[in-house]
Order: structure tokens, then C-alpha cells, then sequence
């Protein structure tokens, strides 16, 4: 029997938990934003409104208003900004599905069988572990060339390691059990066993990996971005909204300040949800 | 103890040899000719293409290319930079001390204020101060550093006008290399004959910032490692015993608590090497620092070959052994774990 780990309760716990709530009121704003970034703008995000360069935020320009200034170009930057939004949770989703698919796939193969299988997918974890995070995600992208899909994949790969050691450990733990041996004495397949009996055993800690690897995945990706091998321009993802706009450090400082507190926000946002989701759901600190 | 650091050395060949075929195998995918490279993309002769393809062992199989790459690591021989037409261990040797003094005063930035922040938070476990510091470390954790490097310099550089924006120290001093450590260097006698110590306050100055930027994400770590490993040990019975025994709580913070908690966070802090360069590399770019990670970027940038290459197998092969040696030390400093 499978235990049922996300129950009333668990809400019930986490409502009092008040980081993860902070966390929870930061990406819905966001998710707000990048949901409905079309309608809350009356500019595209690659409009070039001329005369209006490098305007201060609240200024105006003519009969044009600007909430939060515009860029080297004559580009609104509140527009950018949340259309940005858009492509950093984009970028976070996408980045959390592939590794915990991939990761959670070779860690559930790692842990349940042992031998030379478990033993070649460890060891590639230890080489991939031995490249420094940025470090591999660069030279990724510098085979597969710049460009926003690849800096997920790249993002990705980088992030496999902690997924497959994190569910190798819980299966390894899981395995062992009853149930499982229950199971196994009718006859159950290995498949039936490692999917159906023992993964819904392994959710917790991996809601709170990939809520972890959602900041991970987004800060990464701006990383890549502001060194100029994540998305390309035009696009307004915040990391190269940064790297365009050091030139007018001096200037035009809100031009730098506001993308990079964004990708603050934001990867905070997903650090306190994902703290807080471990302390729900770790049952040595229920009472 | 010998024995266990033996057979942990023996069980990293593994991980060692599959790093050497990732960074030479990843190498090879990089679109581009890296013999067109070296001889000029436009106009080169047929002849002179293939003599250089030959020299540089390009015409054989791959695999064999492999084991000629690895016999010539064996020497000490990394290659040549195609740009700088330099050794690549010449180039790595003659820019590490740059990052390592970088690396190092950032880790020294994060552990001065990590740990006292730690203790505090731990020591007044949900005050409003606890909240407060935690939040201010998960804050520091979530860092984009590329950015809190341009706001360091935009607040204390533009603004205040009191640390210099790049660089390690200012051009017009001549510094003589010895170590490579501009702190250690400025302070030898032919320099402060000279100059005084003028130098070393330029160097110290140029370090401030980058240190700061570099150290904001270990500094969180440590804070938060500090503060869970002492609530661990606070809960302990020789603490209720040492306060039973009237000793001052600060005494018992510091002398009983804090020293067991140090373990942990001895290992996390040893296992950040891989973060320090991480962090190197986008430091390094904002500060136009002339250290690895600058140097490795460029290289991506220009298709230097052999210096990514070089790069990378130095630079994981020293965080394996790293790893292995804080596994080690953590026994040696935790007698609980030796058999």
C-alpha cells in the first residue's frame, strides 16, 4: 500500500508554514504576469518607440507613458519585463519536467537494479558532478550552439545529478520494505513494482527537488543568457536584458537594477516555497 | 586511515578517465575546423591544411587521437592555445593564483560572517532576529551574482566612487611576480622599498568587491549550515549538562556547542570548491578579473580548443580530488565515523 503523502493535513500544515507561503504569493504573481503579460501592456515587447531612448521609469514620452522607463532602444521595459516573465518560467518548467523525467527515470533504474547498471549510472552522476555547474552548461551550449532550447537542455543536464541521486536514495530505502516484498510474492513485475508500488513512495522529496530545481533552472539559464549563449535577442529574457543594458550602468541604473531583481524575485520565490514544502513533508518534523 | 585514503584514491580512476573522454569527446562535437583556425579560414594552401592537420595529429582515428591526448597529459603536456600560441599549463598555472586569491578571500568574506550569523540565528531560534537573518540568507542563496556584482559596482563604485570597477590592482604599479598572489607580493621588500604600501591597499581594494559578489552564495550556505547544525547539537544532552553545570550560555555556545557543529560545516565548506569556480566565472567576467574563469570563457568564445579542453579536465580532475580529500579529513576530524 502506497502511503498517501500529500493529504488535507499536508495543506492544512503548509497554510501555517508562512515562508512557503510567501513563496507561493511570489510565483502566482509572476504566473499572473507571464499568463496575462499581452493584456496588461499596451506595447510589444520588441516595439521600438522612437525619441523615447533610455527614458527614466514614470516618465513620458509625447502622448506615451512609461511605468518603468524604457531601454537603449525605445523599448517599454515594463513590457519586457513580463514578457520576460513568460520565458523564465517557461524556461524553469521545462528545465524541471526533463530532469525529473530523465533523472527520476535513471535514479528509479539505479536503485532498483543493483550491479554494473547502478553502478555505470552512478558514475556517470560522479563525472557530471565533477563539472562545475556553469562551467558544463557553457560548454553544452557551445556544442549545440547559443539559443534558448539548448540552454534548457544544457540547464537540464546540469540538474540531472541530484534528481538520480535523490531517487536512487529513496528507492534504495523503499525497496526494502514490505510492501514491496508483498508484492513481489505475487508475483508483480518489475515494472509494476518500480512504477506503480514504489515511485508514488518517492513523490516527496522529489515536489521538493524540483521546486528547488525550478530556481536552479531559471537562474542558470539567466546566467547563460547574460554571458550570451542562452536566448538570443530580441527575446526579452532577463538574463540578456542585463548583459544589453551594463553599458548604461551609469546613466541609466534602473535598466540594470530591475531585470536582475526580477530573477531575484523570482528564484526566491521558489527557494522559499521549495524550504518550505521540506519542512511539510518531512515527517521527521510532524508532531 | 592510509588504507582508506588509498582505496578512495584507486576508486576515482574511473570517474577520472570518464572526465578526460568528456572533455576530449565534447571537445570534437564544437562545430568549426580547429585547423582552419590556426591557419586562416580564407586562402588556405591545401598543402600547408594538411601538414598542419598531420602535425597536430588530426589525420588519425579518433580513438587514437584519444591516446595520444592521454600519453601527452601523462608528460604534462596539455597542448597550445591556438590564440596565444602558449602551453595550456603555462596559461592555467600562470592565471590560477588569480582566482585561487579571489577564491579564497571570498570563502574567508562567507565564513567570518556565515558562522556568526549562523550561531545567532540558532541560539535565538524564532526571534523575529532568526526570521530576519534567514530570510536574508535564503535571500543571499537566491542570488543571481552576475547581477549583484553590476549593483556592488553601480552602489560603491558609481555612486560612491570608493573601489575601483575592475581589475587587481591599479596599472600604474609594477609588480614583480613571485607567487602571483598580489597580496603576498606587494608586501616584498623590493616593492615596499619602492612604493611602500601603496600596492597592497590597491590590491586589497580591488579584491573587495569581487570577494563580496563571489562569497554572497557560500556566505547563505554557511548560514544556514551553521544554524541547522548547532539547533542539532543545542538539543543535545551535554548541553543541558554543561548548563546544569552553571557555565555561561556564551561559553557553552562557543565551547561546546559551536565545536561539534563545526563538522559539517567544515565538509560543506570543502565541498563548495566547485562553487567557488562556478562562481569564478561569472565574477570573473562582470569584474575583469584575469583569472580561469575569464580565461575559459574567452576560449569558449574564440574556439580555443585545447585551452577548453585543458580547462576542464584540470579543473574537474582538482574537484574530484578535493571531494576526496574533505571525505577523508571528515573522518579524521569525526572519530564517530572510524571503524
Amino acid at each position: 500500500m502506497a502511503i498517501k503523502i500529500i493529504d488535507k493535513d499536508f495543506f492544512n500544515r503548509l497554510k501555517k508554514n508562512k515562508g512557503s507561503m510567501a513563496g507561493l504569493f511570489i510565483i502566482t504573481f509572476f504566473l499572473f504576469l507571464a499568463i496575462f503579460a499581452p493584456f496588461l501592456s499596451p506595447y510589444n515587447f520588441d516595439q521600438i518607440n522612437e525619441g523615447a531612448l533610455r527614458l527614466a521609469p514614470f516618465s513620458s514620452h509625447g502622448e506615451l507613458s512609461f511605468l518603468l522607463g524604457t531601454d537603449d532602444l525605445g523599448r517599454d521595459l515594463f513590457t519586457r519585463l513580463i514578457f520576460g516573465a513568460r520565458i523564465s518560467l517557461f524556461i524553469g518548467f521545462a528545465v524541471v519536467i526533463l530532469s525529473v523525467t530523465v533523472g527520476g527515470l535513471l535514479g528509479l533504474i539505479a536503485g532498483y537494479y543493483e550491479g554494473y547498471i547502478e553502478r555505470t549510472i552512478m558514475r556517470f552522476v560522479d563525472i557530471l558532478m565533477a563539472f562545475p555547474s556553469i562551467l558544463l552548461a557553457i560548454v553544452v551550449v557551445s556544442v549545440m550552439g547559443p539559443g534558448l532550447l539548448n540552454a534548457i537542455v544544457a540547464v537540464s543536464v546540469v540538474s540531472l545529478p541530484s534528481f538520480i541521486r535523490l531517487v536512487r536514495a529513496s528507492v534504495l530505502i523503499e525497496k526494502s520494505k514490505e510492501y514491496v516484498q508483498a508484492s513481489r510474492s505475487f508475483g508483480a513485475s518489475d515494472f509494476r513494482i518500480m512504477f506503480i508500488e514504489i515511485l508514488p513512495n518517492c513523490i516527496a522529496p522529489m515536489i521538493v527537488q524540483a521546486t528547488l530545481g525550478f530556481s536552479d533552472g531559471i537562474l542558470n539559464a539567466a546566467a547563460l543568457g547574460f554571458l550570451g549563449l542562452g536566448a538570443q535577442p530580441p527575446t526579452p529574457e532577463w538574463g540578456i536584458m542585463l548583459a544589453d543594458s551594463r553599458a548604461y550602468i551609469e546613466g541609466s541604473p534602473w535598466l540594470v537594477t530591475l531585470p536582475g531583481l526580477c530573477i531575484l524575485i523570482c528564484v526566491l520565490g521558489f527557494n522559499l516555497l521549495g524550504d518550505g514544502l521540506r519542512d511539510t513533508l518531512d515527517p521527521k518534523l510532524r508532531k | 586511515m592510509l588504507t582508506h585514503f588509498l582505496k578512495k584514491m584507486l576508486s576515482l580512476i574511473p570517474t577520472l578517465v570518464g572526465i578526460s573522454i568528456i572533455s576530449f569527446f565534447l571537445i570534437r562535437l564544437i562545430p568549426g575546423d580547429p585547423v582552419l583556425l590556426l591557419v586562416g579560414e580564407r586562402g588556405a594552401d591545401p598543402e600547408v591544411y594538411m601538414q598542419m592537420k598531420k602535425n597536430l595529429g588530426l589525420d588519425l582515428p579518433i580513438y587514437q587521437q584519444y591516446f595520444h591526448y592521454i600519453g601527452n597529459v601523462f608528460q604534462g603536456d596539455l597542448g597550445t592555445s591556438i590564440v596565444s600560441k602558449r602551453a595550456v599549463t603555462e596559461e592555467f598555472f600562470g592565471r590560477f593564483p588569480a582566482t585561487l586569491e579571489l577564491g579564497v578571500c571570498a570563502m574567508v568574506f562567507a565564513i567570518l560572517i556565515g558562522i556568526p550569523l549562523g550561531v545567532i540565528a540558532a541560539v535565538k531560534r524564532n526571534s523575529p532576529l532568526d526570521y530576519i537573518l534567514m530570510g536574508t540568507s535564503l535571500t543571499g542563496y537566491s542570488m543571481p551574482i552576475f547581477w549583484w556584482g553590476l549593483i556592488l559596482i553601480l552602489i560603491f563604485s558609481v555612486q560612491l566612487g570608493i573601489t575601483p570597477v575592475s581589475g587587481r590592482i591599479d596599472v600604474i604599479y609594477d609588480i614583480p611576480h613571485l607567487t602571483g598572489f598580489y597580496l603576498i607580493d606587494t608586501l616584498s621588500p623590493t616593492v615596499i622599498n619602492e612604493e611602500g604600501l601603496m600596492p597592497f591597499f590597491s590590491a586589497l581594494k580591488h579584491l573587495i568587491l569581487p570577494s563580496i559578489a563571489m562569497g554572497t552564495i557560500p556566505l547563505a550556505i554557511t548560514a544556514r549550515m551553521t544554524r541547522s547544525s548547532m539547533l542539532e547539537v543545542l538539543g543535545e544532552d551535554f548541553i543541558r549538562t554543561a548548563k546544569a553545570k552553571g557555565l555561561s550560555s556564551t561559553q557553552i555556545v562557543i565551547h561546546h556547542a559551536l565545536r561539534n557543529a563545526l563538522i559539517p560545516i567544515v565538509t560543506v565548506i570543502g565541498l563548495m570548491f566547485g562553487s567557488i569556480i562556478t562562481g569564478a566565472i561569472l565574477t570573473e567576467t562582470i569584474f575583469s578579473w584575469p583569472g580561469i574563469g575569464k580565461w575559459l570563457v574567452a576560449s569558449i568564445t574564440s574556439r580555443d580548443y585545447p585551452v577548453i579542453q585543458g580547462g576542464l579536465l584540470f579543473i574537474a580532475s582538482m574537484i574530484v580530488f578535493i571531494n576526496a580529500l574533505v571525505d577523508t579529513l571528515y573522518l579524521l576530524i569525526n572519530p564517530k565515523l572510524r571503524q
